[in-house]
């Protein structure tokens, strides 16, 4: 038998199994695997896709990856909305159902660390853009090219087109870059005491580095990028709290992604090179 | 978005805005618990790292720039000594991501491999 076994995730036993039509990395249906009182979610993957060599080459390819990625969060996402599973980092493979069960002994403690600590929470993804328009320059006409300009100068207001000298233009320069400061300044305040309320409403949080907009394509530069692991009961209260703060500052936009399974939380702390624990969590 | 790369049912879309791949590759290589399978793979030995660095790679300059640095105190993205080597390391990948969005992906690997490792 040459296939192998591709772990997604380890839960606890599941009251009821996954929709039948889930498709996991490959295509191939996800199933459990039981053993130590702790189950893992494995899709049998081809072994000629995951073998050492393969995987190393695959993992290159951006469109490969993309689509384990996704393939890879598609089943926790699943499993997350009838358990709270600890998800396992992306390429996790075995070589057969006995390694699998060889793993879940050997990292039983580990694993049910993590679900205790995770148990009955998912993980809310929260970032604050600063809306690039703000950050950026207005228009400015451009010396030297009046004739390309001119279709576009006939919606200029007059004071626009009064402005033409060089001194005007490096005093409306330097007011732009005066705005700029500000709007960097207020994104952090916001940022940061956003930040601190949410952390009273979770359980732990962490602050990730912020998103490359190139990666992302989102509209904006990325100022926060934080997760807080919100017991499911308290989902709801969270959500509403960042929806009333998300147009509390023009020029900025908080996003609101989840819930997630609690990826960022599966780790234990100690183990967790990137932890930042929230100042209002020190206080009881 | 294309029915391939949906996500029919998922709970990921339920938020203020869905799930982008940037959210995802984020976590999935990156942030889940890290076990050692049958089969071996590090994903820090692979050209994947320039997709986690892509994440960050791009934004810290200007967020260093606004003074919000609070991933400094993350040993893993850059702690005291390693802080030089990480800014060596961004030029350096951005030169790599530069050449494989460019195309020349050959290229970038090829500069990926004459690197020495830098981890014990």
């Amino acid at each position: 038998m040459s296939d192998l076994r591709y772990v997604y995730a380890v839960c606890s036993p599941l009251g009821a199994p996954l929709g039948a039509d889930l498709a996991g990395v490959g295509g191939a249906a996800p199933r459990t695997v039981h053993h130590a009182g702790l189950t893992a979610m494995v899709s049998d993957v081809p072994a000629d896709q995951f073998s050492e060599s393969a995987l190393r080459r695959h993992l290159e390819n951006l469109d490969w990856l993309a689509e384990t990625a996704r393939a890879h969060d598609t089943v926790i996402a699943a499993l997350a909305k009838v358990t709270s599973p600890v998800p396992l980092r992306l390429a996790t493979v075995f070589r057969d159902d006995s390694g699998v069960r060889a793993m879940l002994e050997t990292e039983a403690d580990r694993l049910r660390a993590s679900l205790t600590r995770i148990h009955e929470r998912v993980e809310w993804g929260v970032k604050v853009y600063v809306e690039e328009e703000q950050a950026e320059p207005t228009a400015a006409p451009r010396g030297g090219s009046g004739a390309a300009d001119h279709g576009g100068r006939s919606r200029l207001s007059g004071s626009s087109l009064a402005t033409g000298s060089g001194r005007d233009y490096l005093r409306r320069r330097r007011a732009e870059r005066a705005g700029r400061d500000e709007v960097w300044r207020r994104a952090e305040t916001f940022a940061q005491r956003l930040h601190d309320q949410l952390s009273l409403h979770a359980d732990e949080t962490r602050l990730h580095a912020p998103q490359s907009p190139e990666l992302t394509r989102a509209a904006g530069r990325n100022v926060l990028n934080a997760a807080y692991l919100v017991h499911r009961s308290a989902s709801d209260a969270f959500a509403e709290q960042v929806d009333a703060r998300k147009d509390e500052q023009p020029g900025l936009r908080v996003e609101l992604t989840g819930p997630w399974a609690a990826y960022s939380f599966s780790r234990q702390p100690e183990e967790r090179s990137d932890t930042t624990q929230p100042s209002a969590g020190d206080t009881p | 978005m294309g029915p391939a790369s949906s996500f029919p049912d998922s709970p990921l879309g339920g938020g203020s805005s869905g799930a982008n791949l940037a959210d995802i590759l984020e976590r999935v290589l990156d942030k889940g618990i890290v076990i050692a399978g049958d089969i071996r793979i590090n994903l820090l030995d692979i050209e994947l790292l320039t997709i986690k660095l892509r994440l960050i790679v791009a934004s810290v300059d200007k967020a260093k720039e606004m003074g919000i640095d609070w991933w400094e105190h993350d040993p893993a993205l850059s702690s005291g000594a390693r802080h030089k080597e990480l800014a060596e390391e961004n030029a350096e990948l951005k030169r790599r991501l530069a050449a494989l969005e460019s195309g020349d992906a050959h290229e970038a690997l090829d500069t990926a491999r004459r690197r020495e490792p830098r981890h014990e």
